[in-house]
């Protein structure tokens, strides 16, 4: 049984008088543990379909289930339970919560999630040394560079381990060694805790680490292959 | 699919306080809004209440007592025909217990007033001097000679205003002239023993005190009295004190508290609750703007991260208690700074304001020229609660706008 489900999901933008097809009839089914990554132009539709995906937008037409229960028919709070438990979020600017510092923004998830305090701070800590900001988890984002932010970003989406994470252009502000060192652990949760991956991307040195690799194009999808060289 | 959780208080807490002090200089101007407005409602409500009161007060002194026993037809014609008999057993005995604390009978007729040079129509005072200072008359208020020795002092007590139309001064004789019971004239002469001054200047024009024995001669009444004057316990509750006096009185007299004596005092007793709640929601109504447009511009300066948190899970409700919640913390400062201000101002003025520059058109309204501010926790409270509960309604609609928005607009916007 597919992890996710995508059936002919349909979005359509306004943008003044003329009407932008941002998802056209796209299907897709995604199975548990993948690492697939969406490439393709911008305006190309991987946002949207991860926004979709994520419960963020409405869709036009098309249904989308996860675990078989669909997404698309679910109100405001059952969403919001759904992206609680079940996905993380990594958006490509950074998005951390300003008034809370490092080690906060990590634990707000689990801190919503009701998580014990301890368990949360012993999780919290363990992940900012685990994406390289070890010594730096009490400075608020301002005090961060970009790419200290983006990895607490990613650090707040893995932490409670979830069963999708949904990537939105993870890399676009990290240098390569960073990148390098975001992927790997990508991979680790990906094939140690079986964490399914929908990553966005224009990053070739991104796309190498997918096993599925979905091109789009005018909000269609225009290939979906396996790679074999992973 | 595990169950909707929330932050817990604590965390939702922390993270209000940090909104809050995200603009420093937004959060204290409105700080300082508030402490102002619920400064000026318990400030403005303890100088209006202080007001009332001493008009209350003096109001109850002039009559005196907080329950008279008369005629019933007295108080449309105070003459000697409309006299009583002075207490008999069964009412004496209620007049000697609880919740009475004082009484005292008391001669009140029409008469006139003349010296060398004037002649002015007063209000005879036939008074037991012990009962009168019971019910209220203050003896320092004399302030040239005496106050009456006991009821068969032949001296007479004017007010200071009465002796200036008088043209006449202390040790002076005067002739008091007064109708007896039938209907001669009755007149005789006293001589001025003391001159008191009144917080209302229209009793230092129009009272004159002597001994109840004496007037009783004068007019040839024999024992019988004008009225009975009773006090004990609160001005504000006289439910008690009236039904103790009422009862052994029988219905041959009529007994009314001083709610019904002095029907437009009774009345600012009612007047002045309403018009505290009145004044305390008009302040806060011009406060209610600054307050929402503050909440609205703490919501709008962060939309992308409220998007941004129920993209993270955070409920649509859990947003809405949290900016309730900032509002709640700002209300709260405002409010303990308010009130530390209010008592912070009373408290130096408690002992009275001069306003004897104005104290002329004070005393049109039976106001005395000095005015001593009222601070009562239940004012207190009103302005508290008010002020948390319209604020909190105030916040409703941003922080319900804060829940409403679309996580992927809301991250989208800058």
């Amino acid at each position: 049984m597919p992890n996710i489900l995508c059936n002919d999901l349909c979005k359509t933008y306004r943008q003044g008088d003329a009407v932008i097809k941002a998802l056209d009839h796209v299907t897709l089914e995604i199975e548990p543990g993948d690492f697939i990554c969406l490439s393709g132009p911008s305006g190309s539709g991987k946002t949207t379909l991860l926004n979709m995906i994520g419960g963020l937008d409405e869709l036009d037409r098309g249904e989308i289930s996860i675990d078989g229960q669909r997404v698309d028919q679910l109100s405001k709070g059952p969403l919001a339970d759904l992206r609680l438990h079940h996905i993380g979020f990594v958006f490509q600017a950074y998005n951390l919560i300003p008034v809370l510092s490092a080690r906060e923004n990590v634990e707000f998830v689990m801190q919503v999630q009701g998580v014990p305090a301890r368990e949360r701070r012993r999780k919290s800590m363990a992940i900012l040394k685990e994406v390289g900001l070890d010594g730096l988890e009490d400075r608020r984002p301002a005090q961060l560079s970009g790419g200290q932010q983006q990895r607490v970003a990613v650090a707040r989406a893995i932490v409670s381990q979830p069963k999708l994470v949904l990537a939105d252009e993870p890399t676009a502000n990290l240098d390569s060694v960073s990148a390098t060192h975001l992927m790997e652990l990508f991979r680790e949760l990906n094939q140690n805790h079986g964490v399914t991956f929908l990553i966005s991307t224009h990053d070739e040195r991104v796309m190498r680490y997918a096993r599925r690799l979905i091109r789009m194009q005018d909000g269609k999808v225009i290939s979906d292959e396996i790679q074999k060289s992973v | 699919m595990a169950g909707r959780r929330a932050l817990s208080l604590a965390a939702m807490s922390r993270l209000s306080w940090r909104y809050l002090w995200r603009n420093y200089r937004r959060t204290s101007i409105m700080l300082l809004a508030i402490g102002v407005g619920v400064w000026a409602m318990i400030f403005m409500t303890a100088l209006m209440r202080g007001m009332v009161d001493q008009m209350i007060a003096d109001g109850i002194d002039a009559l005196p007592g907080l329950v008279q026993v008369h005629h019933p037809a007295f108080r449309d014609d105070p003459s000697i025909e409309n006299s009583i008999p002075p207490p008999g057993p069964q009412l004496l005995a209620a007049l000697g217990s609880p919740p009475v604390e004082a009484w005292t009978g008391r001669v009140k007729v029409p008469a006139m007033i003349s010296s060398e040079r004037n002649t002015r129509g007063v209000t005879l005072l036939g008074v037991d001097p012990a009962g009168e200072i019971a019910l209220g008359f203050d003896p320092a208020s004399v302030v040239e000679g005496r106050f009456l020795e006991g009821p068969r002092d032949p001296g007479l007590v004017v007010g200071r205003k009465l002796l200036e139309r008088l043209e006449t001064d202390l040790g002076k004789r005067v002739v008091i002239m007064s109708q007896d019971p039938d209907n001669n004239v009755a007149d005789r002469g006293f001589r001025i023993v003391g001159v008191f001054e009144a917080k209302l200047s229209g009793h230092e024009e129009r009272q004159a005190y002597a001994g109840l024995a004496t007037v009783q001669e004068l007019l040839g009444m024999g024992d019988q009295i004008s009225e009975i004057a009773v006090t004990g316990g609160d001005y504000r509750d006289v439910t008690a004190l009236h039904a103790r006096v009422r009862e052994p009185a029988g219905p041959q007299l009529e007994v009314l508290p001083w709610t019904e004596l002095d029907r437009y005092l009774g009345l600012m007793l009612g007047v002045m609750d309403g018009f505290v709640l009145v004044w305390v929601i008009v302040i806060f109504l011009a406060l209610s703007f600054g307050l929402a447009n503050t909440l609205m511009m703490a919501v709008f300066e962060r939309v992308r991260e409220i998007g941004l948190m129920q993209a993270l899970g955070m409920n649509p409700s859990a947003i809405l208690y949290q900016v309730l919640l900032e509002s709640l913390m700002l209300l709260i400062l405002g409010l303990l700074l308010g009130n530390l201000l209010a008592i912070a101002s009373i408290q130096p003025i408690r002992n009275g304001i001069d306003l004897s520059v104005v104290a002329e058109g004070f005393e049109m309204m039976g106001v005395s020229s000095v005015l001593y501010p009222a601070l009562k926790m239940q004012d207190l409270v009103l302005a508290n609660v008010v002020v948390i509960i319209l604020g909190i309604l105030t916040s409703l609609l941003p922080a319900w706008r804060a829940s409403q928005y679309r996580p992927v607009e809301a991250i989208a916007r800058n």
